[in-house]
């Protein structure tokens, strides 16, 4: 399987992400799509700064397709496509589609894939607020 | 021997350039790299996290390090 995986500082076609992982040996296919939410912690965001290490940013994201793969070997397709760059409430931040022959595994491959990306894939996030701007996790 | 190293995020902000060249530390090895700049630059102490890349790879602090590695300073991650 080779996965499709992006960095890319234009706005991410979904129903693209989707058609990538479209296969007739898959019943499923199952998205995840971050958008820009308009508050952080009750304080209203105005939009969001994405800065990307790309080269370890598609490394990293190679790793976590393989282990999705290792632990659900009926995986059949993966789309990782994540923005960079400076993003306006509601955009698309992050698609993550996979297809599975059954729905049970596409669930389960499709929530670590994001949640092992956020903790290891090197993409950071700055707040930009009313008064001021902050990058996401950075301190303590 | 003189290592290069590129700074992503807050620790770009905090260093104020987004590559420094430093001499190689004694040893030259991840873990000496993060304490002589944490030496320089006291504010990358007070981040969650610092970690190390090289070649693409989180490195482990006793990695050692040459010239032509491609070395990164990755503070907290928060993709997605």
């Amino acid at each position: 399987m080779t996965p499709h995986l992006e960095i890319t500082d234009q706005p991410i076609a979904v129903a693209a992400a989707l058609a990538a992982v479209q296969t007739d040996a898959a019943g499923a296919v199952n998205a995840f799509i971050g958008t820009v939410r308009n508050q952080s912690g009750g304080r209203p965001v105005r939009r969001l700064h994405y800065e990307s290490y790309d080269s370890m940013a598609l490394t990293q994201l190679g790793h976590v397709v393989a282990q999705a793969a290792a632990k659900w070997p009926m995986l059949q397709a993966v789309a990782v496509v994540h923005r960079k760059g400076t993003l306006a409430l509601g955009d698309v931040a992050v698609v993550v589609a996979v297809a599975t022959p059954h729905r049970a595994e596409s669930f389960a491959a499709c929530q670590f894939i994001i949640d092992t990306l956020k903790q290891v894939v090197t993409i950071w996030k700055r707040e930009e607020y009313e008064d001021g701007t902050e990058w996401v996790a950075a301190h303590p | 021997m003189s290592l290069k190293i590129a700074l992503y995020g807050i620790t770009r902000e905090i260093v104020g350039t987004s590559v420094i060249e430093l001499p190689a530390p004694a040893p030259a090895t991840v873990g000496a790299l993060l304490a002589e700049l944490r030496r320089q630059y006291p504010a990358l102490g007070e981040l969650r996290s610092c970690a190390v890349a090289v070649n693409n790879e989180y490195a482990p602090h006793d990695q050692a390090l040459h010239t032509a590695d491609e070395i990164a300073l990755i503070p907290p991650v928060a993709g997605g």
